[in-house]
């Protein structure tokens, strides 16, 4: 059903130089204590993480309940915030599907689409074979979910312990991760274009509406960049 | 807390999943060497760059706490670390949290 071999080969992929256990622990540590100080149970904590793992998401669902928004409120804050992971979705899927594997590998892994486990399988891609992608995909997927519901856990179990210092100090870890692993990522025009002008255009957009800098920044600079390597390209 | 905690975790994954699913529908029709891939790539990249330069500029929760020029300077440092290291991606985020804690402990 799934080939162990890649399976563990995508699961080891949490360890040695590359790994994204620490910036991936680091946020969910201070999710698990947000909510706890937010009155959830450890139970609602984990099945959180379990069930959205994507910590925008999450913040955002956090957010919301503490000033009393209602459930369609939460519905379409959520969706706007993690509408990134469609197009995340599309331009990694076609690289993983094979005629020989079954469908539903690809709607239940589709899960555990978030930014590290997509940048690991994105720089990865090449060195597997297509058939076996897909396997190995689950296999970074069941490593980096995995890391992000015990580090929640412990989050909610080592909260009175996190000062502000503390927290302040894990709150930079992530996008220090995220900055390294783009600029890694930058091995074409397009890519490098892409991610320049993202960077720039995002914040641009926040003064422009807080809520959508990041489709509308995302957008623009993508199409832009996309139309870049085109015109480059012939 | 006014709503349930379940029915909140719930529609929050609803949500999630959705973009999710709706990118394994769409990927089905999308050969991986078409034009439409190559957009979508960079669509991907770019919103994930404007998120992460999002979270460093206009941080939300603890980070907005830190003054931005403390944000940039442990930034620039820490990716001289991942250069020197030879992109290695652990000694870059172990130093950043130490170096804002310690800049932030004494108070500068």
């Amino acid at each position: 059903m799934i080939d162990t071999k890649y399976f563990l080969k995508g699961f080891k992929s949490i360890k040695g130089v590359g790994s994204p256990a620490i910036a991936l622990g680091a946020s969910f540590v201070a999710i698990g204590a947000l909510l706890k100080n937010l009155g959830f149970s450890i139970q609602e904590s984990v099945f959180s993480t379990f069930l959205t793992y994507a910590l925008p998401g999450s913040l955002v669902m956090a957010e919301s309940m503490f000033v009393g928004a209602s459930l369609i409120n939460i519905f379409i804050a959520v969706w706007l915030v993690n509408a990134r992971l469609y197009p995340m979705t599309v331009s990694l899927m076609p690289l993983l599907m094979h005629s020989s594997q079954p469908k539903w590998k690809y709607y239940l892994s589709c899960h555990f689409i978030a930014v590290s486990s997509w940048l690991i399988m994105k720089d990865n891609c090449e060195k597997i074979d297509k058939e076996n992608r897909i396997d190995f995909w689950i296999g970074i997927g069941t490593a980096t979910w995995s890391v992000a519901i015990f580090s929640t856990l412990l989050g909610y179990m080592a909260s009175e312990y996190l000062n502000k210092d503390i927290l302040i100090g894990l709150a930079i870890i992530n996008p220090i991760y995220f900055t390294c692993m783009m600029i890694g990522a930058m091995k074409t025009l397009q890519v490098s274009c892409s991610v320049i002008l993202g960077t720039f255009l995002g914040p641009v957009f926040y003064f422009i509406s807080p809520e959508w800098c990041i489709l509308f920044g995302g957008f623009i600079a993508g199409t832009l960049a996309f139309l870049i390597g085109e015109i480059h390209d012939n | 807390m006014t709503i349930n905690v379940i029915l909140a975790i719930l529609v929050t994954s609803i949500a999630t999943y959705l973009s999710r699913i709706l990118g394994v529908i769409s990927a089905e029709k999308i050969k991986e060497t078409s034009k439409m891939f190559r957009w979508f790539n960079c669509l991907a990249y770019s919103t994930l760059a404007a998120l992460i330069a999002r979270m460093i500029i206009f941080p939300a929760g603890d980070l907005a706490e830190v003054n931005y020029v403390l944000r940039f300077i442990v930034i620039g440092t820490s990716l001289i670390v991942f250069f020197l290291t030879n992109k290695n991606l652990v000694y870059p985020t172990i130093f950043s949290a130490l170096f804002l804690s310690l800049l932030n402990f004494i108070n500068i």
